[in-house]
């Protein structure tokens, strides 16, 4: 049987782990980790913890049919239908999480027409967070992560199909064997790769890998269990310190090799950066910061050997992970008309896409990691969202727009929520950390690795990042979606009793919109158009 | 109750004992202002949002040393204090007592005792059904839901079941504390904890003679300095889950069997589809809750909720059986339906505080509730409503005298 955990409401209550010990258990006081693809002669324990989780995030196969959250009260059935009066044909471009979503809520909401969905991997869709954690320890086969309710859905697949051009006027998907598929509403859903090695001939070496795919986890499963020498990380965002977190667990010696001032300092900012250092450095991990990888370097048969580094050190290693972040599956959107470029697709708070005039389309949605909309609590700025969390939530927003008039339109108004598991530790985070001057430690305490942390810019409260702390996420939650002052005034059950404010350490990050290009003609406002200048590598 | 010229407000309404069999009216009465501050100044919250706002607001104190004068109380004032346990603590207090008694009960570091529990509480469920062999009526609290959790409880922590004459008074005692309307509560509390101390002290210093793996000696063998409990926190962590596992669960399994006996239709269902037990208890965990309001909370703070403002140092009760029901929350909320989807009730609480021995309840109502259902050829209420215990925070009644045509062999 297959199963999922939506870890973004997880608390960690392990009500789940006391039914079924077998699947589920915790890491630390609150990491949870399970066996998506348990032995069907769980299946009554499983059952029993899809039913007692407090905040029912635990999902089996079962029909497509689950009630959407935070929409309780339903429509009565007239309405519905309704609203679900527009017919045609779907195609969703994109066969994973956000993808997979989509097309349920579709079904969900009464869509009845053709619906077909194309994705480049051979795979039915499967969840990706377990490859760098369950997966790559080895307590769980890389093909044991399919995502549920896959087979329910009435849905035509084209797996292993690469879509690699979009005619907008034509209303057509071209695939790489030159097929077309029409449509009348499209999903772009095509999300992200792992950003490859810089240099092709040290990416190929045996031991080097990236970790995006189940093959990519399957090849580093495999090499894991072959080698016991040291393995470098190259990159400690949140996927390079979760291989480092697993690496260790295993025993092996771990470098990691982070070109920024400290982990996590991309996501989070340089204070907690810093507490992540310590975490690693405390679980032996060999970690250095503002230093980046030259060379890799094989042997006469292509095997890797060592790594140069930028402090003019060499370390023998067998094993390298790059983890240097996703580029964004664009490339057959080139020429297509749409705003699209390496920062994504970018479309309106309904995800709607808008085209390269910055005119909104009627018929093109995008959804999950490739989408970037406008947020109107982070200032009406455009973000990309690379969250578990915001794929399934902005797929939700996007069919159910798919379907309906501009009045009955909801808006993608989700606050960030995202979650990594490594070192035993649980870090959640609800908000926008980055979008901060300060930040202060609100509740707990730093050395013992349990606290919460608060994000302002400008006097708002704007993110919370949780250490063991999980509980506590949703009243951040209310204070960030509240414009509530920062700092928060908060006299605490658990002190400290002055709370000090320090800079938020959040680096500048230079808007990848800036790299775009484009070239205006035509002088009368009927023929004024824009032109995309793309630079080709 | 006497005639009073002031009207009664609905809260106390709630707490007279004439409305004890069905509260739930009320409650809607309640929700119309979801945070009603009460003539002795403290807030009732009555509505599914504003009871989970608060429950993880880190504003709000389950210390009973937190008072509108105090605050969050020192170092200092907790010195002369007995220990408490966590249910009374705030976090990092509370974290660490919690996580020193969940190292021995569940997760991480013993996951499966609960669930290796199922055999031996089958057991008992069977053994006491059999009892009813002969008979054409059983008091279902008395013969059933009382006698079961308690030798579970007593197998789970070690205490001797045949004492159970000297605990059981305890056990009322410290339920009576709980009673919003009994008077001057601390003091009586103090007593029964005294006696209480002392008698567990006992029963741990004899297992730990004899090298048990009870809960109580397990807990008592940890180091203090690595995480584990001085020897009296243990003992007010002992007298938490010896009388929370007594009386809630009684509860929870007779509401149980009175909903099922008042929805035949879900009954009969049970007979052919065993696996619906499992929502089947969560949603009579929404719809007969055995708490009905949580433990008095203190805002540290001035707190802005609903359009009020809770003032620092006020006594809030949250009212989750109220907020159970709120239509807000869940569609059709006095309708029984073992079907509801997305039932995040708060008929465990919800938050740091939730409740601890949750898995341990389920599986005991999940077990005690099947078996009723296959055994007892048609069950029938004698009497409905029938009588409750006064206590309108851990409510339930009782007695509940059910009459049958026989009973069927264990399968």
């Amino acid at each position: 049987m297959r199963v999922i955990v939506d870890l973004t409401r997880c608390q960690g209550y392990g009500q789940c782990v006391f039914a079924a010990p077998g699947v589920f258990a915790l890491h630390g006081q609150e990491a949870l980790i399970y066996d998506p693809n348990p032995d069907d002669a769980e299946r009554d324990r499983v059952m029993r913890a899809v039913g007692a989780c407090p905040v029912q995030a635990v999902h089996v196969d079962g029909p497509v049919t689950p009630v959407a959250k935070g929409k309780r009260r339903a429509r009565p059935a007239a309405q519905n239908g309704q609203r679900t009066r527009w017919k045609g044909r779907i195609v969703i471009v994109g066969a994973s999480l956000a993808g997979l979503r989509a097309a349920m809520v579709l079904r969900r909401e009464g869509f009845t027409g053709p619906l077909t969905l194309i994705g480049d991997e051979q795979h039915e869709p499967y969840d990706r967070p377990p490859l760098s954690k369950q997966v790559m320890v080895g307590q769980v086969p890389p093909d044991h992560t399919a995502l549920p309710r896959f087979g329910e859905l009435d849905a035509e697949w084209l797996l292993g199909q690469r879509a690699v051009g979009l005619d907008l006027p034509g209303r057509q998907v071209r695939l790489a064997d030159g097929r077309q598929v029409g449509f009348d509403r499209l999903l772009i859903a095509t999300g992200m790769s792992a950003r490859p090695w810089f240099k092709p001939e040290e990416a190929a070496l045996d031991g080097v890998f990236v970790l995006r795919t189940m093959e990519d986890a399957a090849g580093l499963r495999r090499h894991l269990a072959a080698t016991d020498g040291r393995v470098l990380v190259i990159g400690a965002g949140f996927t390079g310190s979760e291989c480092a977190s697993v690496c260790r667990e295993l025993g092996r010696p771990v470098t990691v090799a982070e070109r920024g001032p400290a982990p996590l300092s991309g996501a989070l900012g340089g204070v907690i950066g810093a507490i992540a250092a310590d975490i690693q450095r405390e679980h032996g991990v060999d970690l250095r910061c503002d230093t980046s990888v030259t060379a890799l370097e094989g042997d006469s048969s292509g095997r890797l050997r060592s790594a140069r580094l930028s402090d003019d050190s060499t370390l023998e290693v067998d094993t390298a992970v790059v983890a240097l972040g996703g580029v964004r599956n664009v490339e057959w959107l080139d020429d297509s008309g749409l705003a699209a470029g390496v920062w994504g697709v970018a479309c309106d708070a309904g995800c709607r896409a808008v085209d390269v005039n910055g005119v909104v389309t009627d018929d093109i949605f995008a959804a999950g990691d490739i989408a970037r909309f406008p947020h109107p609590v982070y200032g009406y700025q455009f973000v990309t969202l690379e969250h578990w969390g915001n794929a399934v939530a902005q797929a939700e927003v996007a069919a159910h727009n798919m379907l309906c008039d501009q009045s009955e339109r909801w808006p993608h108004l989700w606050l960030p929520v995202f979650w990594s598991s490594q070192f035993g530790l649980n870090i959640k985070s609800v908000g926008v950390p980055t979008f901060a001057d300060q930040v202060v430690i609100a509740q707990g305490s730093v050395e013992e690795r349990r606290f919460v942390a608060v994000y302002g810019y400008q006097g708002r409260i704007t993110a919370a990042v949780t250490v063991d702390q999980a509980m506590w996420l949703p009243f951040y939650q209310q204070l960030i979606e509240r414009a509530a002052p920062f700092p928060p005034e908060l006299a605490t059950a658990e002190g400290p009793v002055e709370l000090r404010p320090v800079a938020a350490e959040v680096s500048d990050h230079v808007a990848a919109t800036q790299n775009a290009t484009v070239v205006v003609t035509g002088h009368d406002p009927g023929e004024r158009r824009a032109t995309l200048v793309r630079r080709r590598a | 109750m006497p005639q009073s010229s002031t009207p009664t407000s609905v809260y106390e309404q709630v707490l007279d004992q004439s409305n004890r069999a069905n509260p739930y009216p009320l409650y809607a009465e309640l929700r119309k202002t979801p945070v009603a501050r009460q003539d002795d100044g403290s807030y009732v919250v009555s509505t599914y949002r504003e009871i989970v706002a608060l429950l993880h607001d880190p504003r709000v104190s389950s210390d009973r040393l937190s008072g509108p004068d105090v605050g969050r109380p020192g170092e200092d004032e907790r010195s002369g204090e007995p220990p408490t346990s966590f249910i009374h603590l705030d976090p990092p207090a509370h974290d660490r007592s919690r996580r020193a008694v969940m190292r021995h009960f569940g997760p991480p570091e013993t996951p499966g005792r609960i669930e290796g529990m199922r055999g031996r509480i089958t057991e008992i469920v069977t053994t006491l059904i059999d009892g009813f062999e002969g008979r054409d009526q059983v008091d279902i609290v008395h013969d059933f839901a009382y006698p079961l959790p308690v030798t579970v409880i007593c197998s789970l922590l070690g205490v001797p079941r045949e004492d159970e004459p000297r605990f059981s008074k305890w056990a009322d005692a410290l339920i009576e504390t709980l009673d919003p309307r009994t008077e001057d509560p601390e003091r009586l509390l103090a007593t029964t904890q005294r006696e209480m101390s002392s008698y567990l002290n006992d029963v741990i210093e004899s297992s730990l003679a004899n090298q048990g793996d009870d809960l109580l000696s397990t807990l008592a063998a940890d180091d203090p300095t690595c995480g584990g409990l001085s020897r009296q926190e243990l003992l007010a962590n002992a007298i938490l889950l010896f009388v929370a596992g007594h009386e809630t669960t009684v509860n929870l399994i007779t509401n149980g069997m009175l909903t099922l006996l008042r929805h035949p239709d879900t009954l009969n269902r049970l007979r052919e589809e065993p696996e619906l037990i499992d929502p089947l208890v969560e949603e009579l965990l929404r719809y007969e809750p055995p708490v009905h309001f949580a433990l008095r909370r203190i805002a540290l703070t001035d707190i802005d909720i609903a359009g009020t403002t809770i003032p620092q140092g006020a006594s809030i009760v949250l009212a989750l059986a109220a907020g159970n029901r709120d239509p807000d929350r869940f569609d059709n909320p006095d309708r029984f339906d073992p079907d509801r989807p997305d039932n995040e009730h708060l008929g465990f609480n919800s938050g740091i505080h939730y409740c601890f021995g949750a898995p341990l309840a389920r599986l005991e109502t999940q077990l005690a509730l099947t078996e009723l259902v296959h055994r007892l050829r048609n069950p029938r209420l004698l009497t409905d409503p029938p009588p409750y215990r006064p206590n309108p925070r851990l409510r339930g009644p009782s007695h509940l005298p059910v009459a049958f045509d026989g009973v069927a062999p264990s399968s």
